[in-house]
């Protein structure tokens, strides 16, 4: 460790517990130390920043480390979770049960408004006086965007408005620019938290020795492990949940008391699991329950691959369903002027290159789908389905069914007299599989493949 | 149902027993199927409350991300039928597991808000029943509405039954029950909603054993498609795959139709009408033994003679004893009763027109015959079919749902799929025989090793045989076990086709020993012993056929059994809304059964409604109609009708009660879906069908 922690406000054998829980962050928690200021200051007005806005990716910390920073150094602090606050009644009733105690949220009317919170948080803040900052952590705090357009520029100079040592913390992962409204607001500080490197990562790891067996070997095994992985993932919780997966397999030539082996051959043991577990278990197509089972019956039946969750794309649809699914397919793909040439009789010939429009000659695969109108998806499903079918009411339902199977999407309001429009949102191969079921060549009839 | 009123009430109390019958079979159908992927399920959520994280050690505890336990149940697309199988899966979890099961649909969780209300009142509110003491449990209200909420309300749970003095029903059950969270339908639900469920959910997975159902009705592969990779990386995901409906169907169909346990049979028109719902609309059993109650419902609200399709023998007898003479007379009028009547001799038919006492005999005679054909009629029917699916390309069809609406349909040994069907059975084994002729000059040095092949390969043919006469065998064993077979009808009426099987069983036994003596005697002159096996075989099951397999049509009093009209279930079924609206609006009259509507063209008749007459001009019309327009072709038809002058002044002009009533017109057509108002121009509509120019 490079740096240390170092504060004149703190004991400094406090400090050094404290950097220790955080490898890797130091320099950072120092910083927002000496921005949270003396502990025991008795303080005036605005001498601390109002707001502080901390960024950086998934799991480098962030939370780790202020949270780290304000329970062990014993600050007043609430800390919310955007997601969890459906409403913002939610929120202040957390913030001010956390910093005044219980019998404070219940001052809230219903469904409280901005000035609510401030007014109660006004009339509190003296009975409970504090010498020290109060923080407000606000987690994924890009969510805030989502929620009242106010919310955010008055919580970045809360300080301001209910007159008291507070300062809000805000969380994201993404940039602040992101945030800025339309009208301006307070610029909070900012601070970035970088990636781990690999060799912080490996450094971090490494400290969850398993009981059992030696650092040495603990150690090597996340070297094996951030090789294989590092160039996907950089995730320090997904690392830790495989490393926890893949552990005891590494140990079994160990455990099987073969003696001493070195760290090659144990690589040459695990590699090709690793491998195998970074296409199924870290893209949870199989679920780390199912890996375990895996590993430990490996040996009895070494071929049989275990099915992800993807293996199982087949679906099963009425007979009619199918042909909407291709019809509405077709008529995502193709452009409506070429129907007249798949679905008529005695279309003559229609050169490719001369019949269409600039724009159209680009693949309409590379496009994505277009919207169609409900009634052109029913003529092509009449001409392509090979008996005569009445249009009943079921068949109506089983476009509405395709709808919340998800299969067809709806676009915009569900006005039925307004022409409803839809896309189709399977893929090619999706299609292919069903229209083979049926005898259907749906190639044939798609513009990009002529 | 015209007639007396003890007849009709007798007909529905036989209906609803019978459906009683049928309803009950279902149900227990239905667990059955469900048993085996609800107890994989509940044995899931079982391990997952003991935990991995106490099964584990302390370090892999420790280590291990904690991953939300979750099981993805696939069930198929007929969300229909998906209700019965959540419900049965709320209630064993409530029995055996845990109390805490909330099921969830999507259209009840359109916010984050909702879903999580739903989720706590489902939770707490059921407790709140149970206990029985609502007040200590205020119900959850707005903005409380939060997993910490729920938190507190479970660790106040826990505590309370972990207290002595509180004791639990069951002694097995967890000191922390579960918290069981069923999505019915995942792919309904707002992807967003969920994602930020997961994520609240994985903040308090320490302190709640929370767990996961995803109901998913296409393909797991939906789940990657909903939740992102931060968001599924939180879940520990396990698959369930539930039987697939068609195969379900079949299972239905076997112990609904394909057995003779239940007098009414719909015929095959009927039962095609009923299949091909189900596999071209919306493959759901629920809709399909809803049909089949439609059927079951309007037999015996329809055909008087219902009251002899009874369950029972002794209820059949009694109920022909008490039929009326109007019943007896309706019996004469039937027309499979008429077609036996004139086969019979001048004075037996003498006897059956005029004497009711002989009439009733007869009929008991022949309603006994009935049920008779029908015993025979199963096991034939599914010897044919085990014979028959494993032919290359099956002729006679791979379900053997698809075999009986053949022999319902008329004589399934005429047929070409039949009689191919019967030259592959006899190719089938010749191209083998072919093979080893091949092989014959090789073997005839070593004429052991030929026997040897020649004896394995008899033996395969044999094997074939008795397997089918095994199920045959059984059928009819099932069959004379029955309760409802009396002892002497068996020895008496049921004689004569037992008696032809037994007969040829003893054959195929000979032949058996025939082939032993071959073996013994080792003559090279073998292959027409085969052939006559062969042969004789295939003339066993083409007579069981021919005797067996007739139509039901051909047999006198069918009609008292088979329910026919297919178009009016078809119609029931099936609607056609956008067809009847049509059919209302271009003939009224065949709606109105008005006289003065009907127009020799076809056409619509200037006293229609007015709404069909604007409908009938806006058909005249192209994409764009003018309004103004329109309503000068509507009083100009609305004038004629009132037998105006057509050279008056006052013919065709528009006035405020015309002006008013096209209106109407217009609005009600609107309302139909037929037009509506467009931004292109201000006086025109837009046309939403299509036609026109």
């Amino acid at each position: 460790m490079t740096a240390s922690l170092q504060h004149p406000g703190y004991d400094p054998e406090r400090l050094l517990c404290v950097a220790e829980k955080m490898p890797c962050r130091v320099s950072q928690a120092g910083t927002l130390l000496s921005l949270m200021g003396e502990r025991l200051q008795i303080s005036s007005m605005n001498e601390f920043y109002p707001s502080i806005f901390l960024y950086g990716h998934r799991s480098t910390g962030k939370s780790h480390v202020i949270n780290t920073l304000l329970m062990d150094l014993e600050l007043p602090h609430a800390t919310v979770s955007c997601v969890e606050c459906v409403s913002v009644g939610l929120m202040f009733e957390r913030v001010l049960l956390a910093l005044f105690g219980p019998d404070t949220s219940t001052l809230l009317p219903r469904s409280p408004s901005l000035s609510d919170f401030v007014r109660i948080y006004r009339q509190q803040a003296p009975l409970s006086p504090a010498n020290q900052t109060r923080y407000i952590v606000i987690e994924k705090a890009e969510l805030l965007r989502d929620m009242d357009s106010n919310l955010l520029p008055v919580l970045v100079r809360l300080q301001e408005l209910v007159d008291d040592n507070v300062t809000v913390i805000l969380l994201s992962e993404i940039v602040w620019d992101r945030f800025r409204p339309n009208t301006g607001c307070f610029e909070p500080l900012i601070l970035y938290f970088p990636d781990y490197s690999k060799g912080d990562l490996q450094q971090i790891l490494s400290q969850d020795i398993h009981p059992s067996y030696s650092p040495e070997l603990y150690s090597a095994f996340i070297n094996i492990l951030l090789g294989v992985f590092y160039s996907v993932c950089r995730d320090l919780r997904e690392l830790r949940h495989l490393a926890a997966l893949n552990f005891s397999k590494f140990c079994e030539p160990l455990k099987e008391g073969k003696g001493r082996i070195d760290t090659h051959k144990l690589w040459r043991n695990i590699e090709p699991h690793l491998k195998k577990a970074m296409q199924t278990v870290y893209l949870r197509d199989v679920s780390s329950v199912q890996w375990e089972q895996q590993l430990q019956q490996t040996e009895e039946k070494e071929c049989a691959a275990l099915k992800g969750l993807s293996a199982h794309a087949h679906v099963e649809l009425p007979y009619y369903s199918k042909f909407l699914l291709i019809a509405a397919y077709l008529a995502s793909y193709n452009p409506a002027r070429t129907d007249r040439r798949f679905f008529l009789k005695h279309h003559g010939k229609i050169k490719k290159t001369n019949f269409l429009k600039k724009h159209e000659k680009t693949s309409n695969h590379l496009l994505g789908p277009k919207p169609f109108p409900l009634d052109r998806l029913l003529a092509i499903f009449y001409s392509v389905v090979d008996s005569r079918v009445a249009p009943s009411a079921s068949v109506f339902s089983q476009i509405s069914s395709l709808v919340t199977l998800q299969l067809l999407t709806q676009l915009g309001h569900d006005d039925q007299l307004d022409a409803p429009k839809y896309k189709c949102a399977v893929a090619l191969d999706f299609i292919r599989a069903i229209s083979r079921t049926v005898n259907f060549d749906i190639v044939k009839y798609l513009y990009d493949f002529l | 149902g015209c007639d007396g009123g003890e007849d009709s009430s007798l007909r529905y109390t036989l209906c609803k027993k019978l459906w009683d019958t049928i309803k009950e079979e279902t149900e227990s159908l239905q667990d059955e199927l469900n048993r085996q992927i609800l107890e994989g399920l509940l044995h899931f959520i079982k391990r997952c409350c003991s935990g991995p994280r106490h099964t584990a050690g302390p370090w892999e505890a420790r280590m291990r991300a904690s991953e939300i336990p979750t099981a993805a149940l696939v069930l198929g697309v007929n969300v229909p039928d998906h209700d019965m199988t959540f419900q049965s899966l709320c209630e064993l979890l409530q029995q055996s597991v845990t109390p805490h099961v909330a099921c969830l649909q999507a259209k009840e969780c359109g916010a984050l808000k909702s879903l999580m209300r739903k989720v706590l009142e489902r939770l707490v509110g059921s407790a709140a029943e149970d206990e029985e003491e609502g007040d200590t449990h205020p119900h959850p209200k707005g903005a409380h509405c939060t997993l910490a909420t729920l938190c507190e309300w479970y660790e106040t749970k826990s505590k309370k039954s972990s207290t002595p003095g509180k004791k639990r029903s069951s002694e097995e059950e967890p000191a922390r029950p579960p918290i069981v969270i069923i999505f019915k339908d995942l792919e309904a639900f707002n992807p967003r909603v969920l994602q930020d469920f997961i994520l609240i959910c994985s903040r308090y997975v320490e302190q709640l054993p929370l767990i996961l159902v995803f109901g998913i009705a296409t393909s797991p592969s939906t789940i990657q498609q909903v939740l992102p990779h931060s968001v599924s990386s939180l879940l520990c995901i396990e698959l369930f795959q539930s039987l697939s409906c068609t195969q379900h169907l079949s299972t239905v169909m076997d112990k609904l139709i394909l057995t003779h346990y239940f007098p009414f049979k719909p015929n095959a028109k009927v039962l095609q009408v009923l299949v091909s719902i189900f596999l071209y609309h919306d493959f759901s059993v629920r809709n399909f033994i809803k049909g089949l109650k439609l059927a079951l419902l309007e037999h015996y609200l329809n055909q008087p003679l219902s009251v002899l399709c009874c369950e029972k023998k002794e209820e059949v007898e009694l109920n022909t004893t008490q039929l009326s003479h109007r019943g007896l007379e309706s019996v004469r009028q039937l027309a499979s009763f008429r077609r036996y009547v004139e086969q019979q001799q001048p004075q037996e038919q003498v006897a059956l027109l005029t004497s009711d006492q002989h009439m009733k005999e007869t009929c008991k005679k022949l309603l006994k015959d009935l049920y008779k054909y029908h015993k025979n009629y199963y096991p034939v029917l599914r010897c044919l079919h085990a014979l028959t699916c494993s032919l290359p390309r099956v002729p006679l069809g791979k379900q053997i749902r698809e075999l009986h609406i053949t022999c319902l349909e008329g004589n399934v040994w005429e047929r070409e799929e039949y009689r191919s069907a019967m030259q592959l059975l006899s190719r089938h084994y010749l191209s083998k025989l072919m093979h080893i002729k091949i092989l014959c000059p090789h073997q005839v040095a070593n004429n052991d090793s030929f026997t040897f092949i020649y004896y394995h390969y008899f033996l395969n043919v044999y094997k074939k045989l008795t397997l089918i006469k095994n199920i045959f065998d059984n059928e009819r064993c099932s069959c004379f076990v029955s309760p409802e077979a009396k002892p002497e009808t068996a020895a008496n009426e049921g004689m004569t086709s037992p008696a032809k099987s037994m007969e040829k069983k003893t054959d195929l036994f000979q032949l058996q020993k025939t082939l032993l003596e071959m073996k013994e005697t080792r003559r090279t002159k073998k292959l027409s012993g085969f052939e006559i096996l062969r042969n004789e075989a295939l003339d066993f099951i083409d007579a069981l056929v021919r005797s067996h397999l007739v139509p039901p049509e051909t047999q006198p009093l069918h009609e008292v059994c088979y329910y026919s009209s297919s178009a009016l279930l078809r119609r029931h079924l099936n609607a056609t809304p956008r067809t009847s609206i049509q059919t209302a609006l271009s003939s009224p009259y065949h709606y109105l059964q008005n006289d003065a509507l009907l127009t020799e063209d076809g056409g619509v008749s200037n006293a229609a409604p007015d709404l069909c007459i604007v409908h009938k001009l806006h058909l005249e019309c192209g994409r764009l109609i003018n309004l103004y327009d329109w309503l000068e072709a509507y009083a100009t038809v609305v004038s004629a009708a009132e037998g105006k002058d057509p050279e008056s002044e006052e013919y065709g002009k528009v006035d405020e009660l015309k002006h008013a009533r096209f209106i109407q017109a217009v609005s009600e057509l609107q309302f139909l879906g037929f037009i509506k108002s467009t931004k292109q121009k201000t006086d025109h509509v837009a046309r939403l069908t299509w036609g026109g120019c």
